[in-house]
C-alpha cells in the first residue's frame, strides 16, 4: 500500500465528525443510564429500600425531611430505581447533568425533582474563554475511565478543538482545570500547585464521581472525597464515568456554546 | 502435568480449605518458594496474612507449563526475613509491599523502597538511584503528565540523549482499594472492583466474581460465563486499537491514528450495548452477569462488530506497510526474553519477548475451558513486537468473537450466591487486556474476607518498562511508555 492510497482512503471517508451541537446529537445505547429523577412526592415514607441498597451512600432520608438523592455522589448504578417500589426514582437517557453548584446535584425536595443545570460563565469570563478555553487536566487518583472518555472528545468524531477547547502540556499555558478521581492524599501536594501555577482567572471541573465526592471510594481515608474541600469548583460533571456527550455538554454550557441544539429538547 | 512439589497444587479459579495451605517455618518456606522461581516458574502473588501482632507470608505461584497454580504460606513471624528478591527478582516489588503494608524488614533487598506511600504522609518519591559523573544530568517528569494521563513520577539518569537507568516512582494514585474490602464483602465492593483500573473493568469484576464464585462453592451460569468471555475480548479489542492509534500518533503517523481513536470507541460502545456503560460497569457480578443480550441485541453486536474489525484491519495496514514506521518501531525499546522472564514480566508485553504465556492458554476458566483463544507471541521484544502482538491479539480476539457469536450458549446469566466458605482461600487469574489479573481471597472462621490481594498486571510489568528504557534517547520515552501502556491506578490501588 502506498502513501496514495493511505490518503485516498482517508478522502473516500469524508469528514467523521459529529453534526453536534449544530445537528443531532449521537445516539446513545438503549442502556444508557442518564440522569435521575426523584419525586419525592411520589415515596412512601416508610420505606427506605433505596437507602439500604445504594452503595455510595447517596440517597438519604433525614427525619421529617422527603427524600433526598445526591447525583455528585452517585455512580448511576440504577439498583433504587430497581427497588423503589411507588417509581419516585426514574431513570432517563438524558446526557445532560453538569451543574454549577453543589447543591444543585441534590434532586427530591419539589421543584428539585431534577437537576438544574449549569448556567454559562458570566459575561467577563465568558468573553475571556467563550472561544478559547485551555485546561489543563490532573488526574488524582482517577481509574483511567474518566481519563479515557476525556480523551476521546479529541478523536476526529468529537474533535473538541472545533470550540477552541484544548488540552494543554502546562498549567502556565491553561485557563482552567479539569479534575478526575477523589484526590488521593498523595496528590494533594501536586494539585494545589497545579492550581496556583494556572494565571488567574481560572476555573476547576470536577469530572466524575470521584471528584465530585469520592465515587466508589467514598468515606475512605486514603483520599479526599473529591477536589471540592482543596479547591473551589466551577462545574460539577457527574456520572462514573460521565459519557463523552455528558462531558461535552457540560464544557459547552459553561461557555454558552451549545446554542440551539439545547433549546430544541 | 504432575511433578515433585511441596506446595498444594489448585486450578484457576478454585478455593481450598486454609488448613490445607501447606505451612512451613519462614526459612523453609522461603527455600520452598526460591526453589520454585529458580525452576523458572512464576510468582503470581506473594503477600502477608497478619497474624495477631505477627505476620504469615503467603506465595502464589504459576507452572504455566503444568497448567496449574501452586499455594504454600509460612508459619507466623515478625521482624524480618531473609529478602528473595537478592536471588529472584520478580520478588522486588512483592517484598517492598510486604514490609509498607506489613512492617516486616526484607533483609538484604538491593533496593528497599516505599511502593505506594512514603511512611510520613508524601508521595512515593524518595532517594532515587543516581550515576555520577561530569556528563549526567537527571530529569525527572512527573507526577502530572503532559496530557490526558494518570499521574506517577519518571526519573532519567542520562548521559546527553543516552538514557543509563529509569526509575519510576507510583503511589500518587493510592485509594486503599485492598484495606477498603477488609471485613466484605460490602455493599461498594464490586463498584470498587471495576474500578481497581476503570480500562480493565471487565477483568477486575470477572475475577472477584470468579474468586467469590469459589470461595462460595458455585459457579457462575454457562451463559454468564460466555458473556464474561465476551465482554472481555471486548475490552481486549477496545483497548489494543487504541494502543495502535497512540503509538502511530507517537510517531506522527495520523492516518492510523485517527482512525484508531474512533475504532476504539466503536469497540466500546459495543461493550455500552450489552450493557449501557462503555466500560463495561454494571455487568459482572458474583454469581454471573446481571445483563443479558436477547437476539436482536446480539446480532446487532455482531454486525456492527464486523465494521470495526473491518476498519481496525485497514487502520493497521496502513501502519504496517508505512517505512517511517517501521523504522521507528523496530530496535526501540528493547527487552530480551531472559530479563523479561526473571522480572515476571506478563501480557502482551511478555508475549512480545516471545514468552508463550497467556492465561486464556495456560490457566483457563470460565469459558475459557470450552473456547479457547492462541497465544500470540512475537520473539523481539522491541517496540514492533509490543505493536505486532496487539495487532495479532485484535485478529484472535475478532475469530474468536466471531466463533462465539454464532453459537449462543441458552440459559439463565444470574444465579445467587451461597455464603463464602469460612477459613478458605481462592485464586482467580484472568488474562486482563494488559495481561495476568490475579486476585486472591482468604476468608476468615466468619465466612468475611479476611485478606484480599490484587495483583494488576502492571505491577509485574512496569519494572520492564523500566529496563526497556536502558541504552535508548530519552525522547524515544513516550514511545516506548505506549508500548508498554501500564495502569497507574491498578499498580498504586
Amino acid at each position: 500500500m502506498s502513501v496514495h492510497d493511505t490518503l485516498l482512503n482517508r478522502l473516500k471517508r469524508g469528514c467523521e465528525t459529529m453534526a453536534y451541537p449544530k445537528g443531532p446529537a449521537p445516539a446513545l445505547p438503549d442502556r444508557h443510564g442518564g440522569a435521575l429523577k426523584v419525586e419525592a412526592a411520589k415515596c412512601d415514607a416508610s420505606c427506605s429500600a433505596c437507602v439500604t441498597v445504594c452503595p455510595t451512600e447517596a440517597i438519604a432520608r433525614p427525619a421529617g425531611k422527603p427524600v433526598a438523592l445526591d447525583l455528585g455522589r452517585c455512580i448511576f448504578c440504577a439498583e433504587c430505581v430497581t427497588v423503589c417500589p411507588t417509581k419516585a426514582i426514574t431513570q432517563s437517557n438524558d446526557h445532560r447533568m453538569a451543574v454549577r453548584q453543589r447543591e444543585d446535584l441534590v434532586l427530591g425536595d419539589t421543584g428539585k425533582e431534577q437537576v438544574r443545570l449549569a448556567q454559562a460563565l458570566d459575561e467577563k469570563l465568558r468573553r475571556l474563554f467563550g472561544r478559547s478555553l485551555k485546561l489543563r487536566q490532573v488526574s488524582a487518583a482517577g481509574c483511567n475511565a474518566c481519563e479515557a472518555d476525556t480523551n476521546v472528545l479529541g478523536t476526529i468524531g468529537w474533535d473538541l478543538g472545533r470550540f477552541g477547547i484544548q488540552f494543554v502540556a502546562s498549567p502556565r499555558h491553561a485557563d482552567g482545570l479539569l479534575i478526575t478521581g477523589p484526590v488521593s492524599k498523595n496528590m494533594e501536594l501536586a494539585l494545589k500547585k497545579t492550581y496556583i501555577a494556572l494565571p488567574e482567572p481560572r476555573i476547576v471541573i470536577a469530572l466524575g464521581a470521584c471528584a465530585i465526592a469520592g465515587g466508589p471510594f467514598i468515606g475512605h481515608p486514603q483520599h479526599h472525597n473529591g477536589a471540592s474541600g482543596l479547591v473551589p469548583v466551577d462545574l460539577f460533571i457527574p456520572g462514573c464515568p460521565p459519557h463523552p456527550l455528558t462531558i461535552l455538554d457540560g464544557l459547552l454550557r459553561l461557555l454558552d456554546r451549545l446554542g440551539e441544539s439545547d433549546a430544541r429538547r | 502435568m504432575k511433578r515433585d512439589t511441596p506446595f498444594t497444587l489448585l486450578t484457576n479459579g478454585t478455593a481450598l480449605s486454609w488448613a490445607d495451605v501447606p505451612e512451613w517455618p519462614l526459612a523453609e518456606f522461603l527455600r520452598n518458594v526460591g526453589a520454585e522461581l529458580g525452576r523458572g516458574e512464576r510468582l503470581s502473588s506473594f503477600f502477608g496474612v497478619p497474624e495477631g501482632d505477627a505476620l504469615r507470608l503467603v506465595a502464589v505461584l504459576a507452572f504455566d507449563a503444568g497448567n496449574t497454580l501452586a499455594v504454600g504460606r509460612s508459619q507466623s513471624f515478625s521482624g524480618s526475613f531473609p529478602a528473595l528478591t537478592a536471588t529472584h527478582a520478580q520478588a522486588h516489588l512483592f517484598e517492598r509491599e510486604i514490609w509498607e503494608q506489613h512492617g516486616v524488614v526484607p533483609e538484604n533487598h538491593p533496593w528497599l523502597k516505599p511502593v505506594r506511600k512514603d511512611h510520613g504522609a508524601g508521595p512515593a518519591v524518595g532517594d532515587f538511584f543516581r550515576v555520577d559523573g561530569r556528563e549526567i544530568h537527571e530529569v525527572a517528569v512527573g507526577p502530572v503528565h503532559a496530557g490526558i494521563i494518570e499521574p506517577g513520577h519518571f526519573r532519567f539518569q542520562c548521559a546527553g540523549e543516552e538514557v543509563l537507568h529509569l526509575e519510576i516512582a507510583l503511589g500518587f494514585q493510592h485509594r486503599g482499594v485492598e484495606e477498603a474490602i477488609a471485613g466484605g464483602p460490602h455493599r461498594a465492593t464490586v463498584y470498587q472492583m471495576e474500578t481497581v483500573a476503570g480500562d480493565t473493568t471487565i477483568g477486575h469484576a470477572t475475577a472477584y466474581a470468579n474468586a467469590l464464585e469459589a470461595l462460595a462453592g458455585t459457579e457462575a451460569p454457562l451463559r454468564a460465563q460466555w458473556l464474561r468471555a465476551i465482554a472481555l475480548e471486548l475490552e481486549r479489542l477496545a483497548n489494543h486499537t487504541g494502543d495502535l492509534g497512540a503509538l502511530a500518533g507517537d510517531v506522527a503517523f495520523l492516518p492510523t491514528a485517527s482512525a484508531c481513536g474512533k475504532i476504539r470507541g466503536d469497540f466500546l460502545n459495543l461493550t455500552a450495548l450489552l450493557c449501557g456503560n462503555r466500560f463495561g460497569r454494571g455487568l459482572v457480578r458474583p454469581g454471573g452477569c446481571l445483563l443479558d443480550g436477547d437476539t436482536e441485541r446480539l446480532s446487532q453486536l455482531r454486525k456492527r462488530l464486523e465494521t470495526a474489525l473491518a476498519e481496525v484491519q485497514q487502520a493497521a495496514a496502513w501502519l504496517w506497510d508505512a517505512a517511517s514506521v517501521r523504522t521507528r518501531f523496530e530496535h526501540t525499546g528493547h527487552l530480551h526474553a531472559k530479563q523479561a522472564a526473571a522480572i515476571g514480566l506478563v501480557g502482551p508485553a511478555a508475549r512480545a519477548c516471545g514468552l508463550v504465556r497467556d492465561v486464556r492458554f495456560d490457566h483457563p476458566t470460565g469459558w475459557h475451558r470450552f473456547a479457547q483463544v492462541p497465544v500470540s507471541v512475537w520473539p523481539d521484544g522491541d517496540v514492533f513486537a509490543r505493536a505486532r502482538v496487539r495487532w495479532l491479539e485484535i485478529q484472535r480476539s475478532g475469530d474468536f468473537l466471531r466463533e462465539q457469536l454464532d453459537a449462543v450458549p441458552e440459559g439463565e446469566t444470574m444465579s445467587s450466591l451461597p455464603a463464602l466458605a469460612p477459613n478458605s482461600l481462592a485464586v482467580a487469574l484472568v488474562e486482563g487486556w494488559r495481561g495476568e489479573v490475579c486476585h486472591v481471597a482468604l476468608t476468615g472462621a466468619d465466612g468475611k474476607l479476611r485478606r484480599y490481594k490484587i495483583t494488576d498486571p502492571s505491577f509485574h510489568n512496569w519494572t520492564g518498562l523500566a529496563l526497556a528504557l536502558r541504552g535508548q534517547a530519552i525522547s524515544d520515552f513516550p514511545l516506548c511508555n505506549k508500548s508498554f501502556n501500564l495502569s497507574y491506578c491498578g499498580f498504586d490501588l
